[in-house]
């Protein structure tokens, strides 16, 4: 191709295919850029068959290509189809490696050493970022593949698989699963233990080798690739292998390093952060254009109507309302005041202070997600207890707390422009006080994912944020009628801290004189008894810890560690001390706290003399079941198994309760003292599934559930995130004859999740849609009595906990029958 | 849902993430224990205190009224069958309704007795009553096995699922098919049957009582020598194979334990049911 382009488009994701279907309908010189041998590399890897979702529903598509739910199949070929129609100037295996010259003139570097000359550039690779290429000679060798679709395709060969994370062992598993293929299969690993991968992993790994089934070489690196053979580093020098295909999965490079070296910049360090662009989304580069996921939308139909309207801004069109106008509208229009939607993003970009740092693109995406609400004066916002992970922010008016649960009267103000509810986003825990209007409000509540977005994208909101929190942290702890000026001298010296699991902030027998705060995660609080530690209590985020020394100035009488990891606040003793002086209502308060900590120390330590025995059990379980996820808890599943019957009746009520699939199994997890921790969600705190979730359609409901809504897509992040393994994906099962019908007639499954063979041919049979989609314990929220699980258990062995209250002595070590 | 119902829920939750776990025998502090004693208390009492006319059985008034209470008793106490299997709608518990189960059930053995007013024969009224003991007594069984059993099969499980039991099994096997490979005929041929055994084999007697004679794994344990590496590696597997097994067929045997007597329970409700119903039909018929 000679001439310059008007437009390069690199990357063909829906993004950048939407983006040349319509430059080439509005007759613009263009050309599409993509690095693979198709097109839309990430939905191309999709699992076969795999369902394709059109979210969100109400958002129209602005695209010169069509896209409706369906199979990945079905959309990649009517693509291909409409690419082809409407002439679209498209070049496969182009990999873009370089990116020089400025607006007007740039210069394209492809890897095949071939120059693509254009004026602009919308860039729409994704997020995905590209494989780590092996560093040896020989790395570009045809004998490589980062990626391995189907283990079956191969037989009779020697393959070398490189690579000691989760993919490298299933890539290795899978391909010598069936012997029948006669594979030679070795995975190199450079290190001697597979540290990075899933514990189950390795041991399928490890049996697989005492089977002969595959090779496994530890500390070898590859050294040189060369024609069907390849050259290994090892502890006892080099050796040489027959090789004829290698697979290497050693993770892949996040496409950051090669955006920023076209001078684009990020809005902040943070690994979450996106590129800042303009409303026409162009970033600080003059002339190059991001969309799409890279830009911060993962959904397909977002990322399409990007392409369509970057190409309407890059042929001059600066009227064009963004395909969210009418989604704006319609969320202002319950708003007082009749105003236009660019009003009121001016007014809440302008009046509220976090926003100040961000562009009108940014706002918009952020309003998007959030939710605006009008309150009239002494309207409760929400209540003290309520559970709730989002932050509020004013946008007009000023609202009220409730310091005081016992007597609303005393209120402490937050003015215009300020936030609150920043304490539930941060340790996840339910909301410290009740707040009300005091004067009309306009406010904004931005969901946990989008306040997050917002934190990590920009640097002064999230500084701001920061304060704030730490300021209100501690008068909500110290409480009794302190104000801001009370403790200004501690936020200014408060330093905020991160800790690990399992490291010691507090140390038995030492001497420092600092307060600590927990901001999120949790602390376990142990003492030597004897030579052995022995475990006091458990707190939770928003618990303060290590006044006792400051009071009486002990040393350390206990130590207290992370139980999962953690943030606290440090607070010197000494500004503590001054603080209790001025206020004698504190003072009792932290008297009060102390002695009851006292007692309980107190009650175990004399316990040890009579009932060691029990003492240590107590100690040990507590620790079994911090180990096990319970520090991050907020209600969790734990069943006696000196109870459980093993009738799994928890289980077939869960299913019953639930469109007929269990979330839980009861089997699986870790036992310890008969205690037993089933595989079901947690509830965590700050949930790890939500991390990653392109719809955001994973939320905290109302009764601190967290649960899965009807956006979900099934693309699997979820359950690839939660450490606990809880997140099945499946199909919403076909209905089952009633019971009466199964009890008289023998008729269907009968009660519980019917078999996999029934579900499936039942589908079939009523032509049901068969997308999977994530399935998780929602608590039962919605229905009657609570949680299925623990109502159906004849015998009372399945109980659902919150760990602060469970993990204490008269809890955890009352014998049960 | 509305703020207030959804602070309802939350004090719920919170007594409930709050509470101790009991089991269903000392539920509510015996709650139904105390409420059968009562019940059975009452029963004697009235028996005892009322004048019965000619004599205390079933046709006197006192007689009736001691029936319907024992009929209502042991429909409702046959309902368990269904209410375990539908849970919803409604916030109770299957906890608490086992509670009341047994210690209810229990009571029966005084207002069913004194219902007979101990006039026993050989007609279908005794049947009833017999038929509504043995109920009873396979009930009482399955609260000691209820009671006992639970913390043996946890042991046993060795955090354990049963689909893992039985893949470590089969990995066992797959080594054991390759040492094999260099053995004799003879000793080769043993551990082919052992392999070839399934793991279930031995029908409803051996799982009952964990005795599996037919074992192959065992006779082929018996058979092997140790003279050749070959032979002390098939040995060291097959003797994983025996524990591995022995795993399995304990974990059968206490699940059987816990069913087996749920089974004769039901049974024998059903034969009660239709027992009772020949008894008052004929009752009515004869008035
Ligand atoms: C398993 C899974 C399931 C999903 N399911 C859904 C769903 O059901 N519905 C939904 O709306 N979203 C879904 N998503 C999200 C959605 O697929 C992505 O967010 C979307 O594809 C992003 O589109 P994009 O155009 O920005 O980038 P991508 O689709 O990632 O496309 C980027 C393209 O650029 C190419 N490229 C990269 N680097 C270069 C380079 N240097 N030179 C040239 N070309 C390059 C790549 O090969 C690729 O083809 C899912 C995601 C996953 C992982
Ligand atoms: C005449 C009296 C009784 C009748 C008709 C009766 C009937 C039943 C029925 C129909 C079931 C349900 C079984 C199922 O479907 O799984 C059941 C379960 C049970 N019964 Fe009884 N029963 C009686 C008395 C008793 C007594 C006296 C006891 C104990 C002392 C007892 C203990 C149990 C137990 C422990 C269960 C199992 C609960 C479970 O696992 O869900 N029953 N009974
Ligand atoms: S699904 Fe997993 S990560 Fe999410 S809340 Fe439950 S236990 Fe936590
Ligand atoms: S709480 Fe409800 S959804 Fe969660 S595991 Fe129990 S029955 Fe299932
Ligand atoms: S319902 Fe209770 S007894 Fe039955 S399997 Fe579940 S926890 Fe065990």
């Amino acid at each position: 191709m000679t001439g310059i382009f008007r437009v390069a488009i690199i990357g063909s994701g829906p993004a950048g295919l939407s983006a040349a279907a319509h430059a080439a309908a509005l007759g613009l010189a263009h050309i599409l850029l993509e690095k693979t041998d198709h097109l839309s590399d990430t939905i191309f890897k999709y699992q076969k068959g795999k369902h394709v979702m059109a979210t969100p529903a109400n958002l129209v598509l602005r695209s010169d290509i069509d896209f409706e739910a369906g199979k990945r199949e079905t959309i990649l070929g009517r693509w291909d189809e409409q690419i082809a129609a409407r002439k679209v100037n498209v070049k496969l295996n182009a990999e873009v490696l370089k990116v020089e010259g400025h607006k007007g003139a740039f210069r394209i570097a492809l890897r095949s050493g071939e120059v693509v000359d254009a004026e602009a550039i919308v860039l729409a690779i994704g997020t995905q970022g590209n494989p780590n290429r092996l560093r040896c000679p020989g790395a570009d060798s045809p004998l490589i593949q980062y990626q391995l679709d189907d283990p079956g395709e191969y037989f009779d060969e020697h393959i070398t698989v490189i690579g000691s994370g989760d993919a490298g062992i299933e890539n290795a598993l899978g391909l010598a699963a069936d012997p029948a293929q006669r594979n030679v299969v070795t995975i190199l690993n450079r290190s001697a233990d597979f540290a990075r991968a899933k514990a189950a992993n390795v041991a399928l790994l490890e049996e697989a080798e005492r089977d002969g089934r595959l090779i496994v070489r530890r500390e070898t690196e590859p050294a040189e690739v060369r024609t069907r053979e390849l050259l290994l580093n090892t502890r006892d020098g080099q050796e040489t292998i027959r090789c004829d295909r290698i697979i290497a999965r050693t993770g892949s490079q996040p496409p950051r390093g090669f955006v920023e070296a076209m001078g684009v910049e990020f809005s902040s360090p943070e690994p979450g952060s996106f590129p800042k662009l303009s409303p026409e989304f162009e970033t600080t580069t003059p002339g190059i254009h991001v969309i799409g996921a890279l830009a911060g939308y993962p959904l397909i139909k977002h990322c399409m109507n990007q392409g369509y309207d970057v190409i309407e801004f890059l042929a001059g069109n600066r009227d064009l309302k963004p395909a969210d106008e009418p989604l704006l509208a319609e969320k202002f229009a319950q708003l007082p005041g009749n105003r236009s939607v660019a009003e009121w993003l001016d007014i809440f970009g302008r009046n509220i202070v976090v926003l100040g740092d961000l562009s009108v693109l940014q706002l918009r995406e952020l309003m998007l997600d959030s939710a605006v609400h009008a309150y009239q004066p002494g309207e409760v916002i929400f209540r003290r207890n309520d559970p709730g992970s989002s932050m509020f922010a004013i946008a007009e008016g000023s609202v009220a707390v409730e310091v005081n649960p016992n007597d609303p009267s005393i209120t402490v103000g937050i003015e215009q422009g300020s936030i609150f509810g920043e304490v539930g986003l941060i340790s996840g825990r339910r909301r410290g006080a009740t707040v009300r209007a005091a004067e009309p409000v306009v406010a904004l509540e931005l969901p946990r994912m989008a306040a997050l977005k917002l934190l990590a994208t920009s640097p002064g909101a999230a500084r701001a944020v920061n304060s704030i929190a730490i300021e209100r942290q501690l008068l909500q702890m110290f409480g009794a009628g302190l104000t801001r000026a009370d403790v200004a001298p501690l936020v200014e010296n408060a330093e905020l801290k991160s800790v690990r699991a399992g490291q010691v902030v507090v140390a038995e027998g030492a001497d420092d004189k600092d307060i600590y705060i927990i901001r999120s995660g949790s602390m376990i609080v142990e003492k030597q008894v004897g030579g052995r530690p022995v475990f006091l209590s458990y707190l939770p985020a928003g618990s303060y810890f290590g006044e006792m020394a400051v009071i009486d100035g002990s040393p350390r009488t206990a130590t207290v560690k992370a139980a999962i990891k953690s943030e606290v606040i440090r607070v010197p003793g000494d500004g503590f001390l001054a603080l209790l002086e001025q206020n004698p209502g504190l003072r009792d308060k932290a008297l009060q706290q102390m002695s009851a900590r006292r007692a309980t120390n107190a009650f175990i330590e004399s316990r040890k003399g009579e009932f060691s025995g029990a003492v240590d059990l107590y100690s040990q379980t507590a620790q079994f079941l911090v180990d096990n996820g319970i520090g991050e808890a907020t209600d969790v599943l734990l069943i006696d198994e000196k109870l459980c019957i093993g009738c799994d009746n928890c289980e077939r009520a869960c299913a019953d309760s639930h469109e007929g699939l269990s979330r839980l199994d009861r089997e699986a997890g870790r036992t310890y003292a008969h205690l037993h921790v089933p595989t079901s969600c947690r509830h965590c705190e700050h949930p790890h599934c939500m991390a990653d979730c392109p719809p955001n359609a994973i939320r905290r409901g109302p009764d601190g559930e967290v649960f899965i809504d009807e956006t979900c897509i099934g693309c699997g992040n979820c359950q690839r995130n939660c450490p606990y393994g809880v997140i099945r994906m499946d199909a919403k099962p076909p209905k089952k004859p009633s019971l009466l019908q199964w009890m008289l007639l023998g008729k269907g499954p009968g009660p519980g999740e019917a078999p996999y063979g029934w579900r499936k041919s039942e589908a079939k049979k009523q032509g049901l849609p068969e997308a999977k989609l994530a399935v998780k314990c929602d608590m039962c929220a919605g229905i009657d009595g609570g949680p299925a699980c623990v109502r159906a258990c004849p015998t009372g062995a399945a109980i659902r906990v919150s760990p602060e209250r469970f993990l204490t002595y008269t809890k955890l070590a009352e014998d049960t029958q | 849902m509305t703020a207030g119902a959804s602070r309802s829920r939350f004090r719920e939750d919170e007594t409930r993430r709050d509470s101790d776990h009991v089991s269903f025998l000392r539920h509510k502090r015996f709650r139904w224990a105390w409420a059968a004693l009562a019940l059975s208390l009452a029963a004697a009492a009235g028996y005892a205190l009322i004048d019965q006319d000619p004599r205390p059985n079933g046709g006197s008034w006192y007689g009736y009224t001691l029936g319907t209470i024992g009929l209502g008793l042991i429909l409702w106490l046959s309902l368990l069958g269904v209410r375990k299997r539908r849970i919803n709608p409604g916030a109770w518990s299957l906890k608490a309704w086992t509670s009341a189960h047994v210690y209810l059930g229990l009571s029966l053995v005084v207002v069913g007795t004194l219902h007979t007013g101990f006039q026993i024969g050989w007609n279908v009224h005794s049947l009833a009553y017999v038929l509504m003991l043995l109920v009873i007594a396979t009930g009482v069984y399955g609260v000691v096995a209820y009671t006992t059993l639970p913390a043996r099969l946890s042991d046993n499980r060795r955090e354990m699922t049963r689909a893992q039991m039985l893949d470590a099994l089969t990995a066992i096997d797959r080594q054991l098919d390759g040492a094999a490979q260099p053995l004799a005929r003879g000793e080769a041929d043993l551990v082919l049957a052992a392999l070839r055994q399934s793991p279930f084999a031995g029908g409803a007697l051996a799982r009952l009582t964990g005795r599996y004679p037919a074992c192959q794994t065992a006779r082929a344990l018996a058979g092997m020598d140790t003279a050749s590496e070959a032979q002390q590696r098939v040995r060291a597997l097959l003797e994983k194979r025996a524990a591995q097994l022995a795993q399995i067929r304990g974990a059968l045997r206490i699940q059987a334990a816990l069913e087996v007597w749920l089974f004769l329970h039901i049974t024998l409700t059903i034969a009660l049911i239709a027992a009772l119903s020949a008894h008052v039909i004929s009752v009515f018929y004869y008035w």
